[in-house]
């Protein structure tokens, strides 16, 4: 290597940086490329879903009842003759849509919060985490199950609810988070250069909290999924009209003996859905080298 | 340790009061009456009902007259039910429940535990690979689903095992407890893995192996009981958990358990049955919680004598 | 009493022969361990000497079957423990020998010992699974043990668990713990690092004073040549797998042959800063200064009434075991920890007083060296952005102009031009710490406080940085405020040096004033602590004949 004759940074040799080594290492994990993969394909159908749905949403042939799989209907119909493979696509949209919104939300309350605790310090932190320890000792899904039946099931409220839950683990590993990195020496060094905390946050601190982040964020929507399907299956979720995988899950629960499609295809839906976000988390969690920082 | 005990139950107080406050006035401005469904009702008889339910009186004197019902451990009449009491209704369902929720307890502990310090004594070989697999599914296939597809397996193709019910037929509570425990199971082997692994990674475990104990004693005397803290202090979670998920379960089998009364009565709007019964399950979350947490804390000697005794 | 012969020929304990050991992973085979021999002699200490990385502990934890395999693979040799090879030996049989006839201490006491076990079980564990002996007879052993290794009272003690006790008393612990079934080999593997100098002048003391009496064979594993100056019969040093040289201690001391010895000897901090007198005008002025943590009501003092000068153009050195509060003086100086009261006077500006751009200001002029090169750095920037930060930050210079100062920088602190658009983790630890330094130096600052620099480095790295220090101290004119607990660093660069001791200073004087007259009982005890004192105050300096 011509090491002295660089005259220009731009001629020096480009580095490999965490992110991309984290990158190599879960492209070589062949579980979680396939989550990956499955999830984009999933997220794209939902989203085309309207324009690429085999039959019209509501369109029910009452005359055709429940039938098998078959050349015109893929997985079959129900037993009002809809087409299930166009239940599963709209139930994927609003199952989908739960897992990343709730998330979303629990994402927004819990970095906001954790991060501020674990900045801040002091008595300021002591208060909010334990308000954060209180609620966690509450039986949430016991409430959610109150919140459906008292108001009703609103879709809005569902993930308000929901998000509500999940953004206690969020504040707990930002808070931690922030307040090991606050602790590192590069840190420090930083202060001591005079950057401002701003500069210090956006710099040093939020590039390196991120992979843990990531991380339960993976972890957290399928934990979101389930909670609806679990709401949904007892008739406290998603309601008709609307359908949900939860939802399908429950009405082929109940015709399962005679037709056993009706279950088995949303049922593998939501599994599929499961193992590919756990799988990438799982995987994210190896490349980025997360420790279980939960706590 | 005393102290920590008195600390964190002291902490569980505002958080059961917490919980009977907003269940109380969620339910109490929940839309609808508890006779709004029902025919119009004569004026005298519907006085005397919102007597009975104290529905007469001030919405805070109401809540007053509650914590004062709750301290005697009355949990008043059901709306739904003349002539019972919430208490009578929980008495009746909730021994299912419990028995449930303690056979899935044991099947989540005893497979989940034993799985997970399999796999970590040889990480990354087949020994940990397959439990590890297993757990996935345990973790993917939520109880809404893992049951279904058991009734059907092992109840309509197999025949080998009864699908609904609790204890009229031999084996009909082996379904229902799988069900219900094979998702904690799951957690708890990933669980148990990561801690032992954390663990035998310690050096620590050299010197017991430097000493030359052979390597079950290594595992059993020095391994284990480091390893198994975090499942302690999951228990307290596990166990909310059991208690929701026995809604679906127990509406699955048709298990006359309090969380399919629970969902009956959401579903009737049965207010004092809903106010009673989140009441009686969230003091028993807390109270595991607290009870797991205690031991989590015992378990390690730092904890116990930073707070004295 | 086996081996007491009617000749005292000496009898070795332990004898390795060709012992070669390979790490075999995904990545290909590496040769950890290369065909080495060495024996340890009853009665007798053998030292093996290397820095992080030359398969040391390998070679003694290969012998008990304590490397794990895979990944780790024995590709030959023998190592004879009375006529059987331990290499030969199945994992049962081994195991019976472990911890009987050979144990071992290890290097970090707080992370050795069970947290979740008394002492007291963990002490008699290796008796009752060794020998046929009662609870109470195992007991009452344990209990002599530890009054033998000096922990004061173990009958109220012995059931307390290892985070009651200090590192040094764990350490102790640890050695009763492997002396218990009376051993005829101790293998121990650094087992004074993590420890203060004068808990490790204590701890060596003991273990030498255990050794002769019961006259067992001790094979000693450091990366300080200066540690086993004392202790040690034969010294084995070994560099990437190979043993480079090998012999009497003294032989090794005076005349070492071989190039990579002679590197480690000269690395050990000899001497003392020529003499150059600074200017006697103040830079940094410290009054009473207080830094003091913890709730208002019992505050832990770790800084307590502080006052000395730090003058223009010196090198001031800060010395103190662990505790002593002297990292805390160097964050206050530089308003990196909240000051309680007392005042710091950089020139003339009150440093506690500044704030905002004022303080931005004065922070170009003061800079901070940490002792951790692996937190020091952010792990998601470049060197280049690491170095470029302050001099955009402080317009020193412009984005277009910035590049051609770092290159400058990277040239300054010795680090390969092409390596600026490298990530930290892609650097070793000593040319991280030249990274840290050039971040430190980018502004010019005038005065800049270096806490512990060189204590995470191996032997040979930590004399490269000392020598880079010196030299850009002289280069940039810097004022330093170089904190260490190692006194023998302090020496060769301090021109003054202030000894602390639990928060507040003990004595202040002049590098060899201290060193030759020192006037304080704790500042003695500190000097006496200063392992090899007796070698490395040979008559003729160090390595001479090859400088």
């Amino acid at each position: 290597m011509n090491t002295s004759t660089i005259t220009d940074i731009s001629e020096a040799e480009q580095g490999t940086s965490l992110w991309r080594d984290a990158w190599l290492r879960l492209r070589r994990n062949r579980l979680a490329v396939f989550g990956l993969a499955v999830l984009l394909v999933f997220v794209i159908i939902a989203i085309l879903t309207p324009w690429i749905a085999p039959y019209g949403y509501a369109q029910q042939q009452l005359a055709v009842g429940a039938t098998p799989p078959s050349a015109a209907h893929w997985l079959g119909t129900d037993i009002f003759g809809r087409d299930l493979l166009t239940q599963i696509m709209y139930g994927g949209r609003v199952s989908l849509a739960v897992g990343f919104i709730a998330t979303a939300v629990a994402l927004v309350i819990g970095i906001t919060w954790g991060a501020v605790a674990g900045y801040v310090g002091g008595k300021v932190d002591a208060v909010m985490m334990r308000l954060v320890d209180i609620l966690y000792a509450l039986p949430f899904m016991i409430f959610i199950v109150l919140l459906m039946v008292v108001f009703g099931r609103n879709m809005l409220l569902l993930f308000l609810a929901i998000g509500a839950v999940e953004w206690l683990t969020m504040a707990r590993i930002m808070r931690s988070q922030v307040q090991t990195l606050r602790q590192q020496e590069f840190v420090e060094a930083a202060i001591s250069l005079g950057l401002s905390p701003a500069t210090i946050i956006r710099r040093h601190l939020v590039p390196n909290a991120l992979g843990p982040i990531i991380v339960y964020t993976t972890l957290t929507i399928p934990s979101v999924m389930l909670l609806e399907a679990f709401l949904s299956f007892l008739g406290l979720g998603v309601q008709p009209p609307q359908t949900s995988w939860g939802l399908l899950i429950s009405y082929g629960a109940e015709t399962m003996e005679e037709y056993p499609w009706l279950l088995l295809y949303p049922g593998l839906a939501l599994i599929l859905t499961l193992f590919s976000l756990n799988f990438l988390g799982d995987g994210l969690r190896d490349a980025l080298d997360v420790r279980s920082a939960k706590d | 340790m005393w102290r920590f005990i008195g600390f964190r139950v002291l902490q569980s107080i505002p958080v059961l009061l917490v919980v009977i406050t907003v269940t109380f006035f969620l339910v109490r401005i929940a839309p609808g009456g508890p006779f709004s469904g029902e025919k119009a009702v004569i004026p005298e008889v519907k006085a005397a009902l919102e007597a009975q339910y104290r529905l007469n009186l001030p919405m805070f004197e109401q809540y007053t007259a509650y914590l004062g019902d709750l301290a005697r451990g009355d949990l008043g009449p059901s709306f739904k039910y003349p002539g019972r009491s919430v208490n009578e209704l929980i008495a009746a369902g909730f021994p299912v429940t419990a028995e449930l929720g303690l056979y899935a307890l044991l099947v989540a502990i005893g497979i989940g535990a034993i799985a997970g310090v399999i796999a970590a004594l040889r990480p990354n070989t087949a020994q940990d690979y397959v439990p590890m697999s297993v757990a996935m599914i345990g973790i993917c296939v939520p109880s809404l689903l893992m049951g279904p597809i058991l009734i059907l397996v092992f109840g309509i193709y197999l025949e080998w095992l009864p699908v609904s019910g609790w204890g009229d037929m031999p084996g009909d509570k082996i379904l229902p407890a799988i069900t219900l425990g094979s998702t904690y199971a799951a957690y708890i082997a990933r669980l148990s893995r990561a801690g032992m692994l954390e663990v035998m990674s310690q050096d620590y475990i050299r010197t017991a192996r430097a000493k030359g104990l052979p390597e079950w004693r290594v595992v059993t005397g020095h391994a284990l009981r480091g390893g198994m803290i975090p499942v302690v202090a999951f228990l307290g979670p596990a166990f909310a958990g059991l208690l929701s998920g026995s809604f679906v379960v127990e509406t699955i089998f048709q298990i006359p358990g309090l969380g399919r009364f629970y969902v009956q009565a959401a579903f009737n709007r049965d207010y004092t049955m809903i106010l009673g019964a989140t009441v009686f399950l969230a003091t028993l979350i807390v109270v595991f919680n607290l009870l797991s947490d205690i031991l989590a804390a015992w378990m390690n000697p730092r904890l116990r004598s930073q707070f004295g005794d | 009493m086996r081996w007491t012969c009617a000749a005292r020929r000496i009898e070795p304990v332990l004898k390795v022969e060709n012992l070669s050991v390979s790490f075999v992973t995904r990545m290909g085979t590496t040769k950890a361990v290369d065909d080495i021999s060495f024996t340890v002699d009853k009665g007798k200490i053998t030292a093996i000497i290397g820095e992080s990385g030359s398969g040391k502990s390998v070679a003694c934890y290969s012998l008990l079957g304590l490397v794990p395999q895979p990944p780790g693979r024995i590709d030959g040799g023998r190592a004879l423990f009375h006529d059987q090879d331990l290499l030969q030996l199945d994992p049962t049989a081994l195991r019976k020998i472990r911890g009987r006839d050979i144990a071992m201490i290890f290097q970090d006491p707080m992370t050795c010992l069970n947290p979740y076990m008394t002492i007291g079980r963990q002490l008699m564990e290796p008796l009752l699974y060794h020998k046929k002996v009662s609870r109470a007879q195992a007991r009452s052993r344990a209990l002599e043990l530890l009054e033998e290794v000096g922990i004061r009272d173990p009958v109220s003690t012995i059931d307390n668990y290892p985070h009651q006790f200090s590192g040094g008393m764990r350490q102790r612990v640890m050695i009763a713990m492997a002396l218990i079934n009376e051993p005829e080999l101790l293998i121990a593997d650094e087992p004074t690092t993590a420890l203060d100098v004068t808990i490790q002048a204590q701890i060596l003391k003991l273990l030498a004073s255990l050794q002769a009496k019961r006259d067992i064979g001790v094979l000693f594993i450091s990366h300080d040549l200066a540690v086993v100056a004392d202790i040690a019969d034969q010294i084995v040093v070994m560099q990437q797998g190979r043993i480079v040289e090998a012999g009497k201690r003294d032989a090794i001391f005076r005349n070492a042959s071989h190039p990579y010895t002679q590197k480690l000897l000269h690395a050990i901090p000899h001497g003392g800063k020529p003499g150059e007198r600074p200017v006697c005008e103040p830079l940094v002025t410290v009054r009473n200064l207080c830094t003091w943590f913890g709730s208002r009501k019992s505050p832990v003092k770790a800084v307590d009434d502080v006052s000395f000068d730090i003058l223009r153009g010196e090198v001031l050195g800060l010395v103190g075991e662990s505790g002593s509060g002297k990292s805390t003086i160097g964050r206050s100086l530089l308003r990196l920890v909240p000051v309680t009261s007392g005042e710091v006077r950089f020139e003339d500006t009150d440093v506690t007083a500044l704030q905002g751009r004022a303080l931005k200001n004065l922070r170009r002029r003061m800079q901070f060296i940490f002792q951790d090169p692996f937190a020091s750095l952010n792990p998601r920037m470049t060197v280049y952005d690491t170095l470029a930060e302050p001099l955009l930050l402080h317009g020193l210079e412009s984005r277009g102009t910035v590049g051609a100062h770092v290159l400058k920088l990277m040239d300054d602190v010795g680090l390969a031009r092409a390596f600026v658009r490298k990530y930290p983790h892609e650097f070793s630890g000593g040319q991280r710490q030249r990274i840290a330094i050039g971040r430190a130096l980018a502004t010019r600052p005038e005065f800049v406080v270096a806490d512990e620099p060189v204590s995470a480095l191996d032997v040979t790295i930590q004399a490269q940085i000392l020598a880079l220090m010196q030299e850009l101290g002289r280069e940039y004119g810097l004022t330093m405020l170089f904190i260490s607990h190692d006194l023998s660093v302090v020496r060769q660069l301090a021109d003054r040096i202030v000894v602390l001791h639990k928060g507040t200073i003990v004595e202040q004087a002049g590098t060899e004033d201290l060193f030759e007259r020192p006037q304080q009982a704790y500042t003695r005890q500190l000097l006496q602590s200063i392992p090899g004192r007796t070698l490395l105050n040979l008559d003729a300096p160090l390595g001479e004949s090859t400088a």
